[in-house]
């Protein structure tokens, strides 16, 4: 193929991915914006009132408020799990280290509805924990893995020798690791939180079986909306968190260069 | 020994089951600056690192000014380690990285400000206070090490490697530094090395390891000039070692006969101690090359290969031709078996 022929076809799949891509996204945009009772693409006419709807539905608010709790808290304490884990598993030369670094992305590989279905039979019902706790057991586990990635790769320049410094300068252990170790890993764990607190707002397999009456994530409580209204409040309410996402990575990636983590 | 400031007492180091010391006995003397010369693998780092207490000894003893430190946690040992990597915090300015220790030790303000810009001075690192560590050459990196452990005033400064990062115009400098630290602040120095000439140059004694034990110990001069063993005479440059059996140099290619009467079971001579150009025997030029003061030859003999090296005045043998060469008993040095 001539060079003509060759960057056309490179501009035809570059095309091609961004529609795939960012096709989706306009047509949801659009479809919250349309001037009808139903849902419907191409727009009939433009509205902002589906957008304002979404404020007022009591459930999205609620179901809001526990997905934010949820991807907040337990993206913190997979850190608070996650950190000393992907330090131990860098530092010391443990037995068993490979196997725990596969046990630790299981939750990525197996599919959600399986952790779903697992933690419900296994967990949930013998423990007879509250929807809430069960949820919360749940996020903070999908997010462990990433946690312990992300973090695990922004260590792995962090040489032991510096610790080792800082403990022949006076420092104890503890101090070594919150004086030298925990501010060069700054960047990952701030890219680690936010990696975990989107994939846990966004969660819906595991949710689906977690949730209880009244206590829904948001995605779920959307899904529910749907069977019931269907109207274009819906993709205006996905387009508002689609937007939401952008702008924490956007900021994410202007403030630390997140890209470099994940 | 009075004057005995370190003292290592039948200092045993394993890594899991592996020895890596046996029993080491060594005593280093107050400000006397004292190299751990060997090979890798010879115990000196395993040896420098039980010193600052990174280490934990599987039994024996270190004292330091009299006081058995070996339980001692390294954080309050009081004992100074610049880094073969210089593990410097990559976070913290220069002035912030000589100020870690003396913040932890919650001193005044002043004080903090005072020593640690007395200790960029120190280094000659005046006006850097602001720069970060991925902002300086390999040589300031390696200053500002030094001056972080310095401001600590520690009993003893270990040197892991110092030279060994640096290229050749900067190892220079920073040897004279070293030495010029040394003698302004009178502090204890132990430095690890595998460089000979980097041994010789620094220290005041040299304590020559291999494989976990003190192979010889001495002045510089007393160690190039009168190595003991084989071990020691080829890491100091006696190039040409031989058995001696029944009046005749012995190697595993051949023989040839001895000029003189020895009873040492082992003879040496450096390649500068070995007569080219005149003498009973002979050998056939492999290789040669021009090092300034002289030429090197690299001489096929009876013996195998002699390493010679030749006065610049004569003329060159080109490889393949024949030179006559002697190994004179006023150059030899016998050794131990």
């Amino acid at each position: 193929m001539n060079t003509i022929g060759r960057t056309t076809a490179n501009w035809i799949i570059l095309g091609l991915t961004l529609t795939f891509l960012i096709g989706p996204f306009l047509i949801i945009i659009l479809a919250g914006a349309s001037d009808t009772e139903f849902l419907a693409f191409p727009p009939q006419g433009l509205t902002l009132r589906w957008y304002a709807k979404v404020f007022t539905v009591e459930s999205f608010r609620a179901s809001f408020m526990l997905s934010m709790g949820l991807a907040i808290f337990g993206t913190l304490l997979a850190l608070v799990l996650g950190v000393p884990a992907a330090y131990a598993l860098n530092r010391y030369d443990l037995p068993g280290a490979e196997t725990v670094r596969t046990i630790v992305a299981a939750p990525i590989i197996v599919p959600g509805i399986i952790v779903g279905l697992a933690l419900l039979r296994y967990v949930v019902v013998p423990l007879d924990v509250t929807v809430t706790m069960a949820l919360f057991m749940a996020h903070t586990a999908l997010v462990l893995p990433y946690a312990v990635r992300v973090v695990s790769s922004s260590m792995h320049n962090l040489r032991g020798d510096m610790e080792e410094a800082a403990v022949l300068l006076g420092c104890s252990r503890f101090q070594a690791f919150t004086k030298v170790v925990l501010p060069n890993i700054r960047g990952g764990v701030l890219a680690a939180f936010i990696l975990g607190f989107v994939t846990s707002f966004n969660q819906v397999p595991v949710s689906l079986f977690l949730s209880g009456p009244g206590v829904r994530t948001l995605p779920i409580d959307m899904l529910a909306y749907m069977e019931i209204t269907f109207d274009p409040s819906v993709a205006a309410l996905s387009a508002l968190l689609a937007f939401m996402s952008l702008a924490i990575v956007f900021v994410a990636e202007r403030l630390l260069g997140f890209s470099r983590y994940v | 020994m009075s004057d005995t400031y370190v003292q290592l007492t039948d200092l045993t180091l394993t890594y899991g089951q592996s020895v890596a010391v046996p029993e080491l006995n060594l005593g280093i003397r107050e400000g006397e600056l004292i190299a751990l010369l060997g090979p890798s693998g010879c115990g000196k780092t395993t040896t420098m690192r039980a010193i600052a207490g990174l280490l934990a000894p599987a039994s024996g003893r270190i004292t330091i000014d009299g006081r058995d430190v070996t339980r001692v946690p390294a954080n309050k040992r009081g004992i100074g380690l610049v880094f073969q990597s210089y593990a410097l915090f990559p976070h913290l300015n220069a002035f912030e990285n000589v100020a870690f220790g003396l913040r932890l030790q919650k001193l005044s303000a002043n004080e903090i400000t005072e020593r640690t810009l007395q200790g960029l001075a120190t280094v000659g690192l005046t006006g850097y206070d602001k720069r970060k560590p991925a902002e300086m050459s390999g040589g300031q990196q390696q200053r500002l090490a030094l001056a972080r452990s310095l401001v600590m005033q520690p009993k003893v400064l270990l040197l892991d490697e110092p030279l060994s990062n640096l290229d050749a115009r900067l190892r220079l400098e920073m040897r004279t530094e070293l030495q010029r630290v040394q003698k302004e602040t009178g502090v204890t120095m132990v430095f690890v090395t595998h460089d000979q000439a980097e041994a010789l140059a620094l220290a005041d004694r040299i304590v020559l390891m291999k494989e976990g034990r003190i192979e010889q110990l001495g002045t510089p001069a007393d160690l190039y000039a009168r190595p003991e063993t084989a071990f020691a005479a080829e890491f100091m440059g006696f190039e040409n070692i031989f058995r001696v059996e029944g009046g005749k140099v012995v190697s595993d290619k051949g023989t040839l006969p001895l000029g003189f009467a020895t009873t040492s079971p082992l003879l040496a001579w450096r390649p500068d101690g070995v007569t080219v150009g005149s003498g009973p025997h002979e050998g056939r030029v492999v290789a040669t090359s021009f090092a300034g003061a002289h030429r090197e030859y690299v001489l096929e003999s009876a013996l195998g290969p002699i390493k010679a090296d030749a006065d610049i005045a004569l003329p060159r043998v080109e490889i393949g031709e024949t030179l006559t060469f002697d190994l004179p008993e006023a150059t030899a040095r016998p050794l131990a078996a």
